[in-house]
């Protein structure tokens, strides 16, 4: 019978690609090997070349450095296949030594670049030594705003907008003041919702929430809309209740448009925190980036700009595993 | 390979519908699809709608499983009138229409898992899944499937539920031929094995001539029967046996395909 035959076929398959034997020698990573002599010599040139005007770490940038040039050795000459995964990326380890060497020259050695705009790599790094406690308090208060309002913005978008893509009387209701609501940028509430709120802290909650509440309910809502008529048919003959029909077909059919929401609104909502910082909150990464620039401390400005990057992109990795998670039975749509 | 579900108890269902009309509200006005279909169809029975594509037959199942109330007339199982679905009269589409985020075994537990059955079930399925020969492939997505194997998975997941009515809208219209004749043969047998009455939709004339002992012939829309046909050879039937080709001529004839190719 046909199914037997694809039966075997499928068992081939699997029996051929096991059978793939290791090399004896673990392989050698030629472009880790490349990039770790690039961040020796980087480390080298921070080491041997006086600065202009001497900088507190940049004995300790050029350990670091020889640190970095160290484990990608060991990781190219030893690692053998285990760390396969960031192989593909030798280019890119090696160009980050080119171009920390080149703001280097630039700035501490050559100073072609006018401080304070352009301060050194290694003057960041004193930030980091020296302003670690200020900064991480900044992250932690940051991730208090982000986190709850994101929650709350998320889960009551995607009940509103389950309810508006299943029931026409929601939707007749609740669909106008989507359309009409929604593209108001919540920072424009941002007045609004300073007055309304007893404190800053509730006001920027809100407004994190409102900006992750719109995506994530138009997207769950037209995600629903637009399930195959035909899962329902299947659902409703093999005796599933209204109940069913939303928890089981519903709502798992919406869940890759679900996702995209909470990724948009993910990212309108890093722009309310920053803005809300700014503006009231007198604390967390936004309201670091004002005091840095009140105190003309642009080494600060940037540190916290990489704090930040780093924080915001490790976030968005975090919704795209578990999104890859979740949807592990699609192939992947929306890539970043 | 193929084995039975536990208790196929009770027979077939019987299917009667009287006078029924149906039609469609669209921009340019009333679309007529069904006109006065009157219909009787013996529990147990392997009953054949053919006629053009889009003539309305897919409507007729739609009726009579219970997803849409007819404008005028009666539909019935049993004698009992139809009011809404119900787990004893089960659809195949065409497209297999498998949920794509479960698992072919979760598919098939899809009805059991509707009526709050699943507990104490997993042999049940087991069995549904040996039925159509997809056991090895329980664990596997919808799209890691070919289209024959997704049509078999398709009839585990309404074979599962014991039903007394199967209703086939056109389930083989997009697979190949050689996997089409294969699934013909399957079907004939699982209809054979478990007892329930079969009403299969289609507009080829030898898959009617091949699964069914009597082939009702629907005119162009609005579908009206114009033609009963009894098909009285044995199973398993051979599509060049002589008989069924002097038939065969008789639809076609009876379709307005009298041309000879």
């Amino acid at each position: 019978m046909n199914s037997i035959a694809e039966t075997d076929r499928f068992a081939l398959l699997g029996a051929s690609s096991q059978d793939k034997s290791a090399p004896i020698l673990p392989p050698l990573w030629r472009g880790g090997l490349a990039a770790a002599a690039g961040w020796a010599v980087a480390a080298s040139l921070t080491w041997f070349w006086p600065d202009l005007t001497p900088w507190a770490r940049t004995d300790l940038l050029a350990l670091l450095e020889l640190g970095v040039a160290l484990l990608l050795a060991a990781v190219a000459l030893l690692g053998g296949s285990r760390f396969a995964l960031i192989h593909p990326y030798d280019r890119w380890f090696g160009a980050l030594a080119g171009i920390l060497t080149l703001w280097q020259v630039l700035t501490a050695k050559t100073g072609l670049l006018p401080l304070p705009f352009f301060p050194p790599p290694q003057s960041i790094l004193e930030v980091y030594t020296d302003d670690a406690a200020r900064l991480f308090e900044s992250v932690w208060r940051s991730l208090f705003l982000l986190i709850p309002g994101y929650a709350i913005g998320g889960i009551l978008g995607f009940t509103t907008g389950a309810l508006i893509g299943w029931s026409k009387a929601a939707n007749y209701w609740g669909h106008p003041v989507l359309r009409f609501v929604g593209p108001l940028p919540a920072t424009a509430w941002l007045p609004i919702a300073f007055f309304f709120f007893p404190g800053s802290h509730s006001a920027s909650t809100f407004l994190v929430g409102l900006a992750t509440f719109f995506p994530v309910a138009v997207l769950t809502a037209s995600g629903v809309k637009g399930v195959n008529s035909a899962y329902y048919d299947i659902a409703r003959t093999l005796g599933g209740s209204e109940r069913f029909l939303i928890l089981k077909v519903a709502v798992p059919a919406a869940l890759p448009n679900v996702f995209v929401g909470l990724f948009m609104g993910l990212g309108s909502s890093f722009a309310v925190l920053i803005i809300a910082e700014m503006m009231g909150v007198k604390a967390g990464l936004g309201w670091y980036l004002q005091w840095a620039q009140g105190w003309a401390a642009y080494a600060n400005l940037y540190g916290a700009l990489i704090v930040m990057a780093l924080l915001f992109s490790g976030l968005i990795s975090l919704l795209f595993f578990v999104r890859d998670r979740v949807l592990a039975w699609q192939k992947g749509i929306v890539r970043w | 390979m193929v084995t039975t579900l536990d208790a196929p108890a009770k027979a077939g269902l019987s299917i009667q519908t009287r006078a029924v009309g149906h039609w469609f509200d669209s921009k340019d006005g009333r679309l007529d699809v069904l006109d006065d279909v009157t219909i009787d169809v013996e529990p147990g029975e392997f009953v054949a709608l053919l006629g053009p594509s889009g003539c309305g037959k897919s409507t007729l199942l739609r009726l009579i499983a219970g997803l849409e109330a007819p404008r005028t007339g009666k539909v019935g199982a049993d004698k009992i009138r139809i009011v809404g679905p119900d787990p004893s009269r089960l659809l195949v589409f065409q497209d297999p229409t498998l949920y794509p985020w479960r698992t072919v075994r979760e598919n098939v537990a899809l009805g059991l898992e509707a009526t709050g059955q699943i507990k104490g079930s997993q042999a049940r399925i087991d069995r549904a899944l040996d039925l159509v020969g997809l056991r090895d492939f329980a664990g596997a997505l919808p799209n890691e499937l070919s289209g024959g194997m997704a049509q078999r998975a398709a009839l585990a997941r309404v074979l599962v539920n014991n039903p007394r009515l199967l209703l086939l809208d056109e389930p083989l219209g997009k697979l190949d031929s050689l996997t089409r004749m294969t699934l013909q043969a399957e079907l004939v047998k699982l209809w054979k094995d478990a007892g329930f009455t079969a009403l299969l939709v289609t507009h080829d004339v030898e898959e009617a001539l091949l699964l069914a002992q009597r082939i009702l012939v629907f005119s162009p829309r609005p579908a009206r029967v114009v033609r009963e046909i009894r098909v009285d050879a044995a199973y398993p039937r051979h599509r060049d046996a002589p008989e069924l080709q002097g038939l065969r001529r008789e639809i076609l004839v009876s379709l307005g395909h009298d041309h000879e190719l």
